[in-house]
């Protein structure tokens, strides 16, 4: 929710403020719209000029506004209006969330891969005369010895340093009794760097210090892409969140506006919900009448209307005017926290999935420790002497080590998800496009999915809709703004006076009129159960207009994409069936079932998943969070609620559908060239591994080997779907 | 050959200097904003009036 200022009163932002050591605060908040060097200058000097502010910095990858101001000579709340005035729209972070934004992880593995790069290069400027020395060219044992107790030197440190991470992994995962990739990454390495010690304190003549470390090296690049990936979708879809709802507009004692987090609101306290914002927590209407969309909540597109002492549930749209409320629960205790906790038991069953790399480890580890034992005994048992035959089973475990496994997957996805990041969508993990490549059902919800998900005019003569226009223009309420989107630009009406709950009155060319409920301008309420508006001018019958939610502009397009893909496709909605029907028709799904409770769709994913099927949920509400998290993937609109965003493995940043169609033709080209780089690596192990057995395999082809393997592999990854 | 007493050191040293040098930036948050800084360079404030 963008901070709104109106004549209601100045919100206070006190609660976003953090205290800082020397008595001043910090803001961070969110601006949307900068885009270039004009909006970084702008912005910061009219922000930095303002009295009380010491420092003003724009981030523009993150669009984020880091304020110092003097909380006693200003009000916070200057510098939103102060961004507004410029025509960006600013939003609080909750301090809580801001600080989660710090990224150890992200630190720790990429000081781990300065070490990795750091150790690999200068093991290797010692181990250059050695590889010499193998080609004939002078280089007596003594120097030799020299030059590998320096690469053991430099090389071991930062091995040991940078493969920590792989190593904890490794040892997590043998606890646990299972085999991922790390182990015999984590043995490789291991193992190298003993046997490459033994032969460096026997004067022999293969060591292996800067194959561990640039193996390393390359493992890191893979799992800090894979990082990245993670932490980037996190803060997008931490800022699509933020835009959404964190905040609640509260009233004290002395009937002042506060804005407050969410988690700051208690039971009983009065609050503010403008027309277009969302129950923040379930409250109990104050006075008058409400209108209240629970199409998130439900799936049903007809409005509800709520009396005085009734409860509005947390998350329900306010389509009536500004109404005040009570509040019943805190945040985490309100309906939507109920659902949210549906979603987690149903993300276990997610979880089950085992990473296509994984897949491959499970496959691989077994065949080449095997292989490498087979090698050991094998040339001991034909008369090798027991030190070479140890030396070429190492050489085995290193040339074959999962290079091209552990940077083929992650390297992939990240060029992947940044098409789509482009396109508008946010990918939540590397899991996530994996399973999307599987699907091969898709299973739609209705409302704000399908369909815009808000009202749009869709009864009513052109003629009356002119006229009642410069009213409607004059209103902020969602069904007034709907009718003025209709009617395109105009003449405004003159003295507009809005009633809470009832509608607007103004002049349009001198006439006094009125828009609004059946009741406000004389008319009997049918209670026909329609979502309506009615418009009279003075001494004339009222009028009626109908409002309704539109099918998306691209839904038909959409569906069709899809099903040239080969995928089935049905409509699960939690609205009535009359709703529903004519949604189908016009989209081209015949497959439908209206009414659904959120345990009737979760169920019903169900027995699709137990038929074989592997299905894709795209839904927006609370009555979809359950099936989203079962389903084998699924993706959100940026516009649903935070429990069923937290379900997706994918969401939609813009207004669109046609992204879903694009994001499945993206990730299953991933997967295409995931399973090339696998196949890549396979047919490379089958030439190395009889190499290394035979003993052809000496530091220097290793070192060649591994990176030119990694550069391949790397550069199929680029090779991602370039098609929009 | 005994230069290679003071060349392999030196260079491990250098080495050293470099990690340190990326250290340093990562800790002073030069990559916090790849984006801002590639723009921040277009803005002319010639008009300010030196410090």
């Amino acid at each position: 929710m963008a901070v709104t200022l109106d004549a209601t009163g100045t919100p206070d932002l006190g609660a976003f403020l953090r205290p800082e050591a020397d008595g001043e605060a910090s803001l961070d908040l969110l601006v949307t719209g900068a885009r270039c060097a004009g909006c970084i200058a702008k912005i910061e000097r009219a922000v930095g000029d303002l009295p009380g502010v010491s420092n003003a910095r724009l981030n523009l990858s993150t669009g984020r506004l880091g304020v110092r101001l003097d909380s006693r000579r200003i009000d916070p709340v200057r510098v939103v209006t102060a961004l507004q005035d410029l025509g960006y729209g600013a939003t609080p972070y909750d301090p809580g969330a801001a600080r989660v934004q710090h990224d150890r992880e992200g630190r720790r593995l990429i000081l781990a891969l300065a070490v990795a790069g750091f150790g690999a290069m200068n093991a290797m400027m010692f181990s250059v005369p050695v590889w010499a020395g193998l080609f004939g060219q002078e280089l007596g044992p003594a120097t030799r010895t020299l030059m590998m107790w320096l690469s053991g030197v430099v090389g071991a440190p930062c091995a040991i340093y940078a493969g920590m991470p792989f190593f904890e992994s490794a040892w997590r995962s043998l606890k646990a009794r299972k085999a991922n990739m790390d182990v015999p990454i984590s043995i490789g390495v291991i193992l190298t760097l003993l046997i490459s010690f033994s032969e460096t304190i026997l004067q022999g003549r293969d060591a292996y210090f800067d194959a561990a470390v640039s193996l390393l090296f390359l493992l890191l690049i893979g799992r800090y892409l894979d990082h990245v990936l993670r932490a980037r979708a996190r803060s997008a879809a931490g800022d699509l969140l933020a835009l959404q709802a964190p905040t609640a507009t509260l009233i004290d004692d002395q009937g002042r506006e506060r804005i407050v987090p969410l988690g700051d609101v208690r039971p009983g306290d009065r609050l503010r919900v403008r027309p277009g914002d969302r129950i923040p927590v379930d409250a109990v209407l104050e006075a008058g009448t409400g209108l209240l969309d629970n199409s998130l909540l439900t799936g049903e597109s007809a409005p509800e209307t709520v009396e005085a002492g009734r409860t509005c549930r947390a998350g329900a749209v306010n389509l009536s005017g500004l109404i005040t409320v009570r509040a019943q629960a805190r945040s985490e205790d309100s309906a939507l926290a109920a659902i949210a906790r549906l979603v987690e038991a149903g993300a276990q069953s997610r979880s089950r999935y085992v990473r296509l790399a994984d897949r491959a480890a499970s496959l691989y580890v077994p065949i080449v420790h095997a292989t490498a034992l087979a090698t050991f005994l094998g040339g001991w048992a034909l008369g090798l002497d027991l030190r070479e035959a140890l030396l070429r089973a190492v050489a085995l475990l290193i040339i074959t080590c999962p290079c091209a496994l552990g940077l083929a997957v992650p390297a992939v996805q990240i060029v992947a998800s940044g098409r789509l990041f482009r396109l508008g969508v946010l990918v939540k993990s590397g899991a996530a496009l994996e399973r999307l490549a599987e699907v091969d059902h898709v299973v739609f919800d209705k409302t704000g999915v399908l369909t815009e998900g808000r009202p749009a005019l869709t009864g009513g003569d052109p003629a009356l809709v002119a006229r009642a226009a410069p009213l409607a223009r004059a209103s902020r309420h969602p069904l007034a703004r709907a009718l003025a989107r209709a009617a395109g630009n105009g003449p405004v009406a003159a003295q507009v006076t809005e009633h809470a709950g009832l509608g607007v009155e103004g002049l349009i060319d001198g006439r006094r009129a009125r828009l609004g409920r059946a009741d406000f301008v004389g008319q009997a309420a049918a209670g026909s159960g329609e979502t309506e508006l009615w418009f009279a001018m003075e001494g004339e019958a009222p009028e009626r207009l109908r409002f309704s939610d539109a099918v998306r502009a691209d839904a038909a397009d959409t569906v069709a994409a899809l099903r040239r893909r080969g995928l089935r496709m049905e409509i699960l909605s939690g609205d009535l069936p009359g709703a529903v029907e004519p949604v189908a028709r016009a989209v081209g799904i015949d497959r439908w079932r209206a009414a659904q409770t959120p345990q009737d769709k979760a169920a019903a994913i169900d027995r699709l998943a137990a038929g074989g099927r592997r299905v894709l949920m795209v839904g927006d509400g609370l009555n979809d969070a359950a099936a989203l998290s079962r389903a084998h993937a699924a993706i959100a609109p940026g516009s649903a609620l935070e429990a069923s965003q937290n379900a997706a493995d994918l969401v939609l940043s813009g207004e669109t559908l046609s992204p879903v169609a694009a994001a499945i033709d993206i990730a299953r080209s991933a997967r295409r060239r995931a399973l090339e780089n696998f196949g890549f690596a396979a047919l490379y192990n089958l030439v190395a591994a009889p190499a290394a057995m035979l003993g052809f395999v000496n530091p220097f082809v290793a070192a060649l080997a591994m990176s030119g393997s990694s550069l391949v592999v790397t550069l199929n990854a680029l090779r991602v779907s370039r098609r929009r | 050959m005994t230069i290679l007493l003071f060349l392999a050191p030196a260079s491990v040293v250098l080495g050293l200097g470099a990690v340190a040098a990326f250290v340093w930036s990562l800790r002073s948050g030069q990559y916090e904003d790849m984006a801002g800084g590639a723009e921040r360079i277009l803005i002319d404030d010639d008009d300010a009036p030196p410090q």
